[in-house]
């Protein structure tokens, strides 16, 4: 069968995900940065001694899962959230749950994914999709990071969906639990508690790996990376920083820009000019980010080889730290209506 | 960033799709648009998949003077590290690392090679003929 699903693109999975199934159960005011903003999706973490395909364990965004989450809870839409041990029981479970006429999102590895192009296929088990109908066997399925919808296999979808490794999916599948009506008077409310998360997590998170002191904290790593790393393996590094900030999924700017749309879009809730303002802050420091991606890109191509230029790496990110800090600050002294 | 000034380089997503930027317009109002991709992240990944290049060769190097078994090289073929391959074969991480040794490797039973040969689709008996310990 084929369900009736819209597939709109989007810039993040997991916003996609998110904005196409709310939209689905009836929430039409639902946009990707309204669901990225709503769920306090802006983040930065670097975590030091863990190792990500051999590189440096960089985050811009929440931890997977909590975007989906969060938005739900804020908007009160129920949540269905399953794991599963067996296979079979995880096909029956969507199976059924096509069968009633409703589509489900499936967490999947990224390894496997036989309709990704290979350069971009490792072992990242946090990408999502929505499975919307079956024909002849093969799943439906609505990637929010792909222009158009494509299809997999039963063999295929059950081996993403059981890939294993970090985040390891379980066959874990989710969906809001009914259709919901949600008025803007919630989506107000929504935002607001969206931006007051969003600033916890960027300035007080405890720890100094987190939010803007992660930024910083990074800064300060990179200015050493040329001597206790050397160059090259420098340059991997600092590829990596660029994959996680500018990747397919990200939107550009290390989700940066996706947050400053938000915050447009915000005013049309809040008529408080501040949002405008500190939507353009957002923009800089996604500009900054881009421009630190440049200066990174001349490093691991070799070009620029000196400490002076890892020292003005270093620099971008405190530049960039700078701007979102004070962003922040201003967002937490808005008076909200 | 500007709408204008989304990059439209050529990359690795061509003849899959393009992906969704956002970027203000020429009345400073964010839209979402689309890209073709980034000169600067293409030869990001291209650094990631040059270091993984170096890898498998390396590891095939140890291979073939028989330093290392064929789950180091497959291992980095297959673009896992331990923990994965751990959890694709129920392997404890340290029992791995022990199966790295050729010598090791060699004693292995049939069973426990299927475990490997499996995860690293290849067959029991290529696995064996590639272990030169």
């Amino acid at each position: 069968m084929i369900l009736d699903f819209q597939h709109v693109q989007s810039a993040h999975c997991e916003n996609g995900v998110t904005t196409n199934l709310l939209r689905h159960i009836g929430v039409s005011q639902i946009t990707e940065p309204l669901a990225f903003g709503i769920g306090s999706g802006l983040f930065y973490i670097y975590i030091p001694l863990l190792k990500i395909n051999n590189g440096p364990a960089i985050a811009f965004r929440t931890m997977p899962g909590m975007i989906f989450k969060r938005t739900c809870n804020s908007l009160g839409i129920p949540v269905v959230r399953k794991k599963f041990s067996s296979r079979e029981t995880a096909q029956k479970y969507l199976d059924d749950r096509l069968l009633s006429g409703e589509p489900a999102a499936c967490q999947v590895g990224v390894y496997y994914l036989s309709y990704f192009p290979k350069e971009y296929r490792f072992h990242f088990n946090a990408h999502n999709l929505v499975v919307y109908g079956k024909v002849d066997g093969k799943y439906l399925i609505s990637d929010p990071v792909m222009e158009e919808t494509t299809s997999l296999s039963e063999y295929e979808l059950e081996r993403v969906r059981f890939a294993k490794g970090a985040l390891a999916p379980k066959g874990q599948i989710y969906y809001p639990k009914e259709k919901t009506l949600v008025s803007d008077d919630k989506i107000r409310n929504a935002i607001k508690s969206g931006i007051k998360g969003n600033i916890r997590d960027m300035l007080y998170i405890p720890g100094g790996i987190a939010g803007v002191s992660g930024i910083r904290y990074t800064a300060k790593k990179i200015k050493k990376w040329r001597d206790n790393l050397g160059l090259q393996k420098a340059g991997i590094y600092l590829a990596q920083l660029v994959r996680m900030q500018e990747e397919i999924g990200t939107g550009g700017g290390g989700f940066r820009f996706i947050y400053a749309a938000f915050l447009q879009q915000a005013h049309q809730y809040h008529k408080i000019d501040k949002l405008l303002e500190v939507s353009q802050r957002f923009t800089q420091s996604g500009d900054i980010w881009r421009r630190a991606a440049i200066q990174a890109a001349g490093i691991y191509k070799g070009r620029l080889t000196e400490q002076s230029d890892f020292n003005q790496m270093g620099d971008y990110l405190l530049e960039a730290a700078e701007i979102e800090k004070g962003a922040f600050k201003d967002l937490s002294k808005i008076k909200w209506n | 960033m500007e709408k204008k000034d989304i990059p439209q380089d050529p990359s690795k997503l061509q003849n899959f799709t393009k992906e969704v930027c956002y970027a203000v317009d020429e009345t400073g109002k964010y839209v979402a648009d689309l890209s073709s991709g980034w000169e600067v992240k293409s030869s990001a990944l291209e650094v990631a998949w040059n270091d993984i290049d170096t890898r498998v060769s390396d590891a095939k190097q140890k291979m073939d003077a028989g330093q290392a078994s064929p789950v180091l090289y497959l291992m980095e073929l297959k673009l896992m590290d331990l923990p994965t391959v751990s959890d694709y074969t129920g392997f404890w991480k340290w029992t791995i690392k022990r199966h790295f040794k050729p010598n090791v490797f060699g004693k292995l039973s049939d069973n426990k090679l299927k475990r490997y040969a499996e995860v690293f689709e290849v067959s029991v008996e290529d696995l064996k003929k590639m272990n030169k310990g």
